[in-house]
């Protein structure tokens, strides 16, 4: 057991070493760095991300009507064409993914692309074509929902108290 | 012994050489986006696609670094077996690019980790052991490839997303550099290893401001113990601070009454042409490798460039820590080189 002055004095070592570290003070004085860099950083195009984004948006969405008009004259009844009007939407969206488009697209339209369901479409699948060489299972299928795997388990949550909610009232 | 180190470093910081150590010789392979940049005519390979007929692109980046080892080597005659040290770093966790490239040289090796400073903090390394006599040839070898590094520190390159305009593009490509005691080439005049500053960043595309500070202590450092100021050099080479840094550096050392701006440029804003959409320029290891040990040593070797300052720099974070809130630590090492 060590004695109680043994520990005192490697107290005492360590607060001497933490005060006299090198030259600490930096160059730069950090108040003006701080302030600096954001006058620095490119703003980013808010006017124009927010068009490109309501107008892909725009067309994500009437993409999914047509296919939605077209389940229903195929003769499904309206409430349950919305299904498989997703399911399209998913598709296509994991398709231009693996083709190497989807990044390039939403590289433009921003969260035009990102908020609709074809967002979740791609980051499942972009995970899955990142990890396909780490093997089936702990590449493609473990990591396939590393980024969409908080929208699940959040969705649900929300979904449950919202259920809950209506439940009651 | 105290005597000894007393009379070898100069200021805080800095080593000034006796011996002659010279960069015998360099190559460089690039990735496809590098190849269709301004700098193309200076590489030695240029591919034309990422994955270079490998399976994986961790494979293709340890290919390309064998390459560039092997070409460094060829061009001036000498075999892996002439070599007496090999050191050599990456981005990846485990430097595991360096480690497959080491496997297949088989010269006794140093892995070194220092991010984008990798470069010069080899050079450094390298440069002592032959000024103390250790060696005679030292292999210093660096690369970086932006789909095995994105997928480490951002997301999948598949991912669609908006990055920051102040975010780079990091760099595909490998250099190598041949360092010999006595020899033909430019030789290193003197050596600043800088400390880690840490300006209190937190965001992981924000690299360039991150290391701007410590690329300013490092070059404010150099100045201070050489008692030198920024004229003296025909050019300052920053490694890989983008638009964004290089202009925080220019500023902080403007701050400290040291005027760059006239001959200082940054290897990240001359790697790609502003249509090829890279934001703030390129970042990562194979940045400084390619257009130090490309570019600018043909335009020594040429009698273009005589004096230059070699400040690579260098975001010491992990994509764990920034997840938790930690700040990102930067550092920056400076080689003084002279032809």
């Amino acid at each position: 057991m060590k004695k109680l002055q043994e520990e005192k004095k490697e107290q005492e070592y360590i607060a001497a070493g933490e005060q006299n570290t090198g030259d600490n003070e930096p160059v730069i004085d950090i108040n003006w760095f701080n302030k600096r860099k954001d006058q620095v950083h490119p703003k980013p195009p808010l006017y124009r991300n927010i068009i490109l984004a309501f107008v892909f948006g725009g067309i994500v969405s009437i993409i999914g009507q047509l296919f939605l008009d077209l389940f229903i004259w195929a003769g499904l009844p309206e409430q349950e064409a919305g299904n498989p009007t997703v399911a399209v939407i998913i598709f296509l969206a994991a398709l231009i993914t693996g083709f190497g488009v989807f990044d390039r697209i939403a590289r433009i339209a921003g969260a035009g692309v990102a908020i609709p369901v074809t967002g979740f479409a791609n980051s499942v699948t972009a995970m899955a074509i990142e990890f396909k060489r780490e093997g089936l299972v702990q590449g493609t299928g473990s990591k396939m929902f590393t980024l969409a795997g908080s929208i699940i388990v959040f969705g649900v949550v929300t979904a449950f108290v919202i259920g809950l909610i209506s439940a009651i009232i | 012994m105290q005597e000894l180190l007393e009379i070898k470093k100069m200021g805080r910081q800095s080593i000034p050489l006796e011996k002659k150590v010279s960069l015998v010789s360099t190559a460089t392979v690039a990735g496809p986006k590098e190849s269709l940049g301004p700098l193309t005519d200076y590489f030695d390979r240029r591919n034309s696609d990422n994955i270079i007929k490998e399976n994986s692109f961790e494979k293709a980046e340890a290919h390309m670094l064998e390459e560039s080892c092997f070409l460094s080597l060829g061009k001036v005659g000498l075999t892996p077996g002439d070599i007496d040290f090999f050191i050599a770093g990456d981005l990846l966790n485990q430097i595991i690019s360096a480690n497959i490239c080491a496997r297949k040289l088989a010269i006794p090796y140093f892995g070194i980790y220092g991010a984008c400073s990798t470069l010069t903090e080899g050079m450094s390394l390298g440069t002592l052991l032959i000024e103390g006599g250790f060696a005679e040839h030292v292999l210093l070898g660096t690369s970086s490839h932006n789909s095995t590094a994105e997928r480490q520190y951002r997301y999948p390159t598949e991912y669609g997303y908006q990055p920051p305009g102040y975010s780079q593009q990091t760099v595909t490509g490998a250099g190598a550099v041949v360092l010999g005691a006595g020899g033909k080439g430019p030789a290193v005049e003197s050596i600043t290893i800088g400390k880690v500053v840490d300006p209190g960043i937190t965001d992981a595309f924000d690299l360039g401001s991150a290391m701007s500070a410590a690329a300013a202590d490092t070059i404010y450092q150099h100045f201070m113990d050489t008692q030198r100021d920024p004229s003296y050099y025909d050019l300052i080479l920053t490694g890989d601070l983008g638009a964004v840094g290089s202009k925080l550096t220019q500023e902080a050392l403007a701050n400290k009454k040291y005027h760059i701006s006239s001959n200082y440029i940054d290897c990240g804003n001359l790697l790609y042409h502003s249509h090829q959409n890279t934001n703030a320029g390129g970042s990562g290891c194979a940045t400084s490798a390619l257009v130090f040990l490309g570019y600018i040593y043909h335009r020594m070797i040429n009698n273009e460039l005589k004096k230059v300052l070699l400040v690579t720099t260098g975001a010491l974070h992990s994509p764990t820590t920034v997840m938790q809130g930690e700040s990102i630590p930067a550092v920056a090492h400076a080689l003084a080189l002279e032809v």
